[in-house]
């Protein structure tokens, strides 16, 4: 345990970033998903490192990187669940040809 | 200078996470796309390990590199022809990608590295007893989380109700 705190703080802001930059850039509806566990991921980092280094004798971080990894499970689920039943639609995922589910 | 062995494996870890998050974002094959993410998540585990959290760490290896990414690899499957590639980024948008993860990092690192709590030694509370876990989720008293975990199960429910009617036949 000899790491300052700061360098995990580094390595997941990165993680964050390259996520932001994926969400924002991709085209195919996969791939933004991809870069949401990615951001989501980083957060959960962040929480445990916070929890670890600042407040070790309690757990708040620990529980909430637990429930945040269930939301992020469901939310994939789900996500998944609509991604698909798109392609059964329109043959594609790509987020330009989505305007198609308006009728 | 000495390097202890703990400083080597976090070099690894976060090189590990730092490389193949930028490619999960970068590469143009959705499948690779999806293995570099099962890497970054794995190298995640590392980190809880490293930190002394087992039990998210296999949380994490359960949930995310088990579950998560088996949705994700039979939904690239089932949308996506082998061999495909994505679609070139236009410029446009790879500029604003970068502009915004470039200021988002400067803004974040500034804040981090200039303010950050001087904290080098962790006070190492040692590896968190199973019992202690159980009960703390279990338990209705202050710092306990019953509640958090009903609505969590509640959402899972929901989840897997939308899922099905979502995804069914028509």
């Amino acid at each position: 345990m000899d790491i300052p705190m700061e360098l995990y703080l580094v390595v997941s802001t990165i993680m964050f970033f390259a996520g932001v930059y994926g969400f924002i850039s991709r085209r195919n509806t996969l791939t933004i998903l991809i870069s949401l566990e990615l951001i989501l991921n980083a957060v959960d980092i962040n929480f445990v490192v916070f929890n670890r280094f600042l407040y070790p004798e309690q757990m708040e971080g620990f529980f909430f990187t637990l429930f945040a990894i269930a939301v992020s499970a469901a939310e994939t689920a789900v996500a998944i669940a609509i991604i698909i039943n798109i392609y059964r639609n329109i043959q594609n995922i790509d987020i330009k040809n989505l305007n198609k589910m308006k009728n | 200078m000495d390097i202890s062995v703990s400083q080597i494996i976090f070099g690894i870890l976060a090189v590990m996470i730092v490389a193949f998050s930028v490619m999960t974002v970068t590469t143009r094959r959705v499948l690779r796309s999806a293995t570099y993410l099962l890497f970054v998540l794995l190298a995640t585990a590392g980190i809880y390990l490293m930190l002394d959290y087992h039990f998210l760490a296999a949380v994490q290896v359960t949930v995310y590199a088990g579950g998560i990414l088996v949705l994700f690899i039979f939904s690239i499957f089932l949308t996506s022809h082998a061999g495909d590639k994505l679609e070139k980024i236009p410029v446009k948008k790879t500029l604003a990608g970068i502009t915004a993860a470039v200021l988002g990092i400067g803004v974040c690192l500034y804040v981090v590295l200039k303010n950050g709590i001087k904290i080098t030694e962790a006070v190492s509370g040692g590896e968190i007893d199973m019992k202690h876990i159980g009960i703390t989720l279990m338990g209705t008293e202050k710092y306990q989380y019953l509640l958090p975990f009903e609505a969590i199960s509640i959402l899972l429910l929901a989840c897997i109700i939308g899922g099905i009617m979502i995804a069914r036949k028509r």
